[in-house]
């Protein structure tokens, strides 16, 4: 089973964990639905979407509410904290919670204690609570922009908001915060960095770029990241190695882009219905 | 002044602000950091008149600590795409989109706290001018960076 673990932006939205499934612009989890175009429900519609075109085991979700204060966050860590062990993961994927290290460091605690060690994916909040814990190197895949690899690779910042200016990155400099990122133990054992060129990268080499087709409106939609990581999570879950894996999310979300054609003011949810035509191309070898 | 959460924090700089102050807001020293927080830096002569003023405002800084140096400075690089028929700013983490013809949001990405896809559901879709405003809605780093993206935006 795979486990994917975020929040929604509603405050009113119950602590729910359950088989996810999708419904025209929505997921639905237990009897709750919710739109795909934000957040953690972009990246479990994008893991569905992938899992329409490659087998992989049952998505299963875990979503709280919240809005920013971080009560429906530290509710859901404590259930985590709480009944883990009692779930059989393959893959587990956190997402958008509110960082805090302490309750990362019990979640942890509570993963090391599960019967089988899922392959573990970190991006958005959860991703920066677990560079500020010290044990990025716990996570098989940290899913970073190029911003949030530059905060991986200042040892200091505790947050993106306070990466210092001399490590603010550009797209020519990407491999020398990669090495930084890796040398200070600030990085998980792969990443994708997402860009105008995409990055895999495993224990601190470049192993695959990827930069072609080319979209710069993709930069603007919120929610392409989510994509990659949803993606990402369905093929790790479905077996496949993690540097194919990671190259295959890049280039499927380079082919959701060619097949909508997006400008800035796309909304991600047109770009997440293309997710199985897109992998059946790169499947097909049409790429 | 360290306060209960970010919310608090950015609620106690707009009113020292309002009242003229002259006040940071910062990243706390190590010993203090949870994950996700600021702090409000200040000379320490004026601590009882800024206590004074917050409490009237029934906000109530959990400590105050004191820091010779070593607070680190938020990012105040700001990066600008023009996209032709649209114009995207970026501070820090994250991005705001308009449409140039209306000034109409068009999409806001980036970030990692949950306060990000309440704000971006929020405010996109509106005129930015007539949008809510991140200061007063955003609770976290994420919410703040997006506030100074939007201020920046507003210029333009």
């Amino acid at each position: 089973m795979i486990g994917i673990v975020g929040t929604v932006p509603d405050d009113n939205f119950p602590l729910v964990h359950g088989k996810i499934e999708i419904s025209g612009n929505e997921i639905k989890i237990k009897n709750q639905s919710v739109s795909i175009n934000r957040c953690t429900p972009a990246l479990m519609a994008a893991a569905i979407n992938a899992s329409k075109t490659i087998k992989c085991p049952e998505i299963y979700g875990f979503l709280v509410g919240d809005t920013g204060k971080g009560y429906g966050s530290r509710k859901l860590y404590e259930f985590l904290t709480k009944n883990l062990s009692s779930f059989d993961l393959d893959v587990l994927t956190f997402h958008y919670l509110q960082p805090d290290v302490d309750w990362h460091n019990k979640v942890l605690f509570a993963v090391e204690d599960m019967k089988k060690r899922p392959v573990l994916i970190a991006d958005a909040g959860f991703m920066y609570a677990a560079k500020m814990s010290g044990q990025a190197l716990s996570y098989d895949f940290f899913t970073p922009d190029a911003g949030e690899l530059a905060f991986l690779a200042d040892e200091l910042a505790p947050h993106p908001f306070y990466t210092r200016g001399f490590i603010l990155s550009t797209d020519e400099d990407l491999p020398s915060l990669v090495k930084r990122a890796y040398k200070h133990e600030n990085a998980a054992k792969n990443l994708i960095v997402k860009g105008k060129t995409d990055y895999i990268v495993k224990n601190g080499e470049i192993i695959k770029t990827v930069n072609s087709p080319s979209f710069d409106a993709m930069e603007a939609i919120g929610g392409t990241g989510d994509t990659i990581t949803g993606v990402l999570t369905s093929l790790v879950g479905a077996g496949f190695d993690f540097v194919k894996a990671g190259e295959m999310s890049c280039i499927c979300n380079r082919i959701i882009a060619e097949l909508t054609c997006p400008t800035p003011a796309t909304q991600v949810a047109e770009l997440i219905e293309k997710i199985p035509d897109a992998l059946v191309r790169i499947l097909d070898g049409k790429f | 002044m360290v306060f209960e959460n970010t919310s608090e924090v950015i609620r106690a700089e707009n009113i020292l602000k309002k009242t003229g102050r002259s006040v940071s807001v910062m990243g706390p020293p190590p010993e203090i950091r949870t994950g996700c927080d600021l702090v409000i830096e200040f000379p320490l002569i004026e601590e009882l008149e800024l206590k004074r003023e917050l409490s009237k405002n029934n906000i109530f800084p959990i400590k105050t600590v004191p820091v010779g140096s070593g607070l680190l400075e938020p990012v105040s690089l700001f990066q600008t795409k023009d996209f032709g028929e649209f114009l995207m700013v970026r501070a820090a983490n994250m991005k705001i989109t308009i449409s140039k013809n209306d000034r109409k949001i068009v999409n806001i990405s980036g970030g990692g706290c949950p306060d990000v896809p309440y704000l971006a559901e929020i405010m996109t879709g509106k005129i930015l001018e007539k949008a809510p405003n991140p200061r007063d809605l955003g609770h976290t780093l994420c919410g703040y960076a997006l506030q100074l993206a939007y201020e920046e935006i507003l210029k333009k």
